[in-house]
């Protein structure tokens, strides 16, 4: 919207935009109601911190916890779903809805290691590129970029982590490899137009060194859209992990993981149905949770909002 | 006094507000405009204080979803605008009323050629009368437009898209589009100001060789009083959403009344009689939270508690002179 | 003219990233541990036959020789054997690439006129009833894996409402057309064999609408955004203020702009289409590349985890750069080149 209540002169936003993370806690009250002006961004917002609770504290919450690992009952196997096993049980006799909380750890372990991973370089890549933009650096970065991109992403994780001993790392490790080009290009478009802003220009004239000029002037302009796609790639990066375990890549049993869950159960559809559909639904779950939360995220952090 | 077959657009008491994050932008807070036949009248006003809202809302092309008319009405040869049917309001746009917009590099589609646009322009404007055009006549049509301002090659500039041409070009286009069928009532919305100062220039004297053949009446918006003066038979000043004064432009220039606009013409600068022009301190208030009473007290050396308490009313100082503050009432 | 130029870079571009993702897929296959030829012959041959085929396959040269043999091998079309199915990798590519093509393309097209479409319709009727359940529905849409839709379909289709065929790409007992382009719909239509075609047709339904749940709400998504932020700009209120009929302005002017976002991103889904389509197919039954692909890198199967990765490398560059000319096609910024003075 329009504000047209006197706008402010070039040089105060100039300033304004140097500076933007004390203007996020300063500006709290009003990135709360950004965030909060859409009802679905705070049903994300509680998903998530559901799971993260579930997730931390799995051993207190899971009513079975000790069937979250090895653990044979066959006696109670194929259970539906019941006051006793509010998921049913699998064909092991394992209560499927403590495997799920369990889960969700391995889960998240793997989203913030990948992403922890992933993205320092990436972003570092992208900034570099985008402010070398036309020279040599650029492209040869961009190139090798291109080239990880050239690839449709779950094919080259299936790819590395297939040719890798099918462990937990290992499955970390294929994502991270086909996550960080993401970063690259993001901080890349983000950079190369950031460059040629007026305080950029300022700041080489009175001359500042390159290193200042990255990390000082145009890194903290980049970091909203660099946390919005944090936020939104935990989710994505946990499909992709899931996947990886539906094939069963990725963390072996008898630690629970999501996907494998998924896959493990569709043998026994249609008739053990809770035995695929919950963790499945778990899964969206997640996806949902971090993809609402993100997209408030957006909004909150957006410029403009009048 | 007024005959009423006179008045072609009379806007009446208009309040528009704007809703955002906290509350509403009280941008309009009673305009009140008139526009006769034939008559060339200036709207002048620094910016912000809502020049271009007041005449997006003539023609109903506000932003679509964010803005409310609490109160207020314009009257367009004797019906109500904010009344209007769609179909009503349709002709209105394509008959009676265009306005050409400031800033011709947004105001023209960037993947669309021109002849399309203004193509398009013709051809709903003739639909109107249940005709149909064909093809190739839409084509003389449209670059016999673009030929009446002034653009060279009209032929070849049919296929050509906005970003192609220059700026002065594409301000003809606008005014092109306007003018393709004739109107009774042309606004300019600051023409020529985002161009180099002798393009406006020849885009000013293109408007008024226009209007003069078309025989329309016109509102130019300008931040300019130099311009005004040249341009206008009327004036009216604005300030923060409202009218402070209005009067036939000789008038206005030798006998300003309202402090404000004082203070506009103190800053122009002169040429001869030294000294550096003047600015207003101050800024123009906050619509989200305006003040009760005049909109101008803030930045008003003669504020008194009267100013304050209500908004002043207009007082005729002079035949057609128009004054609202209430210094002009003593 | 610009835009073959545009196309000419775009194509030596992609090559060298052919080339350079040749040379990633040839590491990471050799990193393997374990002997490729043993692998081959399995533990039961006998020394020396191993011995000859590890020279064959130039396992003793360095690793750079070895990349220029393979390559040589890809540009003959010789991809290597498949430990798997014990034929030629070629012959398997030609085998289920147009089962997988044949649902890609499918569930691509569904993307895109349904994404138009919502799109559209959330941004006309913004903020009511209909915007706000298209914009719930994509949130779900998005949410939800293709895998997980699948396994979903499997379950209600297979078992509680067997309308439509789960498995396979046709029912036992319908004559398939003959291979002529390998799409099975098209080619029983190009054969006038109706009964298969609408037989194939109907295998074809649900394992695309699952490839394409996600893309499809996303993409509708974008449209209804671009469309919501072109709403506002001038050159509408222009149009409108000019006395254009609404629907013209609506959708014409305001849908042109709108879409370059949308076709823009379409390339990007097709990326995510052809990674789902590796575990949709899995569940359905689909012979296509994917699950072969699946079943390679489970089984260590080298040459052929290769090929794949380098098929669907090719097909995605092919399909960006055809969405970089449509893009080009609808902005003629781009394709003309940059403005002259602004």
């Amino acid at each position: 919207m329009r504000n047209l209540s006197g706008g402010q002169s070039n040089s105060s936003i100039a300033v304004s935009l140097a500076r933007p993370k004390s203007l996020f806690w300063t500006n709290l009250g009003r990135n709360w109601y950004k965030f909060s002006r859409n009802p679905l961004s705070i049903i994300g917002l509680v998903i998530v911190l559901v799971i993260i609770i579930s997730a931390v504290f799995a051993p207190w919450i899971a009513p079975y916890p000790e069937q979250a690992g090895p653990f044979v009952d066959f006696e109670n196997a194929g259970q539906p779903p019941s006051l006793q096993h509010l998921c049913g049980t699998d064909n092991m006799g394992r209560d499927i809805f403590s495997r799920i909380i369990f889960a969700f750890r391995g889960a998240l372990i793997m989203a913030i290691v990948v992403l922890a991973l992933a993205v320092p370089p990436g972003v570092l890549l992208g900034l570099i590129a985008g402010y070398f933009q036309g020279g040599w650096i650029d492209t040869v970065i961009m190139r090798i970029t291109d080239i990880f991109l050239a690839v449709p992403p779950l094919i080259l994780a299936l790819a590395v982590a297939s040719v890798l001993e099918p462990n937990l790392m290992n499955a970390m490790i294929a994502v991270t490899v086909m996550w960080w080009p993401w970063y690259t290009r993001l901080l890349y478009g983000t950079a190369s137009s950031i460059k040629n802003e007026y305080f950029v220009i300022a700041a080489e004239l009175t001359g500042a060194g390159k290193f200042h000029i990255i990390f000082r002037e145009i890194l903290p302009n980049c970091l909203s859209p660099i946390f919005t796609k944090i936020a939104l790639d935990v989710g994505w990066v946990i499909l992709i992990g899931a996947s990886l375990s539906f094939v069963g890549l990725g963390q072996q049993p008898p630690t629970p993981a999501l996907g494998q869950m998924v896959s493990d159960g569709a043998r026994y559809m249609p008739i053990f149905w809770w035995m695929t559909i919950f963790p499945a639904l778990a899964i969206v779950l997640i996806l949902l949770g971090f993809n609402l939360m993100g997209d408030g995220i957006r909004d909150m952090l957006e410029r403009g909002m009048g | 006094m007024e005959t009423k077959e006179n008045i072609l657009l009379n806007i009446k008491n208009l309040h528009v507000w704007y809703r955002v994050y906290g509350g509403y932008l009280k941008v309009l807070n009673g305009v009140n405009l008139i526009v006769r036949k034939g008559e060339r009248v200036g709207l002048v006003g620094e910016a912000g204080c809502g020049k271009t809202t007041t005449m997006k809302s003539i023609l109903q092309i506000l932003p679509p979803g964010d803005f409310l008319i609490p109160k207020g009405e314009i009257y367009y040869k004797g019906k109500d605008i904010l009344k209007m049917s769609f179909s009503e309001i349709q002709r209105l746009r394509s008959k009676e009323i265009a306005m050409i917009f400031q800033d011709p590099t947004t105001a023209l589609n960037p993947v669309f050629t021109i002849g399309t646009q203004i193509g398009d322009v013709i051809k709903y404007s003739i639909a109107l009368e249940e005709k149909k055009v064909h093809k190739e006549k839409l084509k003389i049509l449209s670059a016999r437009a673009l030929k009446e301002a002034y653009l060279p090659d009209p032929e070849r500039m049919l296929v050509n898209y906005p970003f192609q041409l220059s700026g002065g070009m594409r301000q003809r286009t606008c005014i092109a589009m306007a003018i393709s069928s004739s109107r009774n009532l042309l606004i300019a919305d600051e023409p020529g100001t985002s161009l180099d100062v002798t393009i406006q220039d020849q885009i000013l004297h293109l408007l008024k060789e226009i209007v003069e053949k078309m025989g329309a009446s016109i509102i130019l918006i300008t931040h300019s009083l130099g311009v005004a003066r040249e341009m206008t038979d009327r004036i009216y000043v604005m300030y923060a959403g409202t009218i402070v004064e209005t009067a036939l432009t000789k008038d206005l220039f030798q006998n300003p009344v309202h402090p404000y606009t004082k203070g506009l013409l103190a800053s122009v600068p002169k040429l001869s009689g030294g000294g550096i022009a003047r600015g207003i301190p101050g800024r123009i208030p906050d619509y989200l939270n305006p003040p009760q009473g005049c909109r101008f007290q803030s930045r008003c050396e003669h504020a008194t508690s009267s100013c304050a308490e209500n908004p002043p009313q207009f007082v005729e100082v002079e035949k057609g002179h128009l004054v609202a503050c209430y210094l002009a009432q003593r | 003219m610009k835009l073959g130029s545009f196309l000419l870079r775009r194509f030596l571009l992609s090559i060298f990233v052919i080339i350079g993702l040749s040379i990633v897929i040839f590491i990471i296959a050799r990193v393997v541990p374990g002997d490729p030829a043993r692998m081959a012959l399995g533990p039961r041959a006998p020394e020396d036959v191993v011995q000859t085929l590890r020279q064959e396959m130039h396992l003793d040269k360095p690793l750079p020789e070895q990349y220029f043999y393979w390559i040589k091998g890809v540009f003959r079309g010789d991809f290597g054997h498949s430990l798997v199915s014990k034929r030629p990798v070629l012959e398997d590519i030609k085998e289920y690439f147009p089962a997988t093509m044949e649902l890609a393309i499918f569930a691509g097209i569904l993307m895109a006129i349904f994404a138009i479409l919502l799109g559209v319709l959330a941004a006309q009727h913004k903020d009511t009833w209909v915007d706000g359940l298209i914009r719930v529905s994509s949130y779900f849409g998005v949410a939800i894996p293709a895998f997980v839709a699948a396994i979903v379909f499997m379950l209600l289709f297979g078992y509680y409402w067997p309308i439509l065929p789960v498995l396979g790409r046709l029912s036992p007992g319908m004559t398939p057309p003959r291979t002529i382009t390998g799409l099975l719909t098209l080619d029983s239509l190009i054969e006038g064999n109706f009964p298969a075609f609408w037989d194939a047709f109907k295998h074809m339904i649900l394992p695309a609408v699952a490839l394409s749940l996600g893309g499809l709400f996303q993409e509708a998504r974008i449209t209804r955004s671009s469309m919501v932020d072109n709403m506002h700009k001038d050159f509408l209120a222009a149009e409108r203020g000019y006395g254009i009929p609404e629907k013209i302005v609506m959708f014409k002017y305001l849908l042109k702009p709108s879409l370059i976002s949308t076709v823009s991103i379409m390339g990007l889904d097709f990326a995510s289409l052809l990674s789902n389509a590796f575990l949709v197919e899995l569940i359905f039954n689909w012979p296509g590349i994917s699950r072969y692909g699946i079943s390679a890198m489970l089984h260590k199967d080298l040459d052929a985890i290769s090929a794949v990765i380098i098929v669907f490398g090719v097909v995605f560059l092919v399909v960006n750069v055809i969405v970089d000319v449509i893009v080009a096609l609808l902005d003629p910024r781009i394709r003309l080149g940059t403005a002259r003075d602004m």
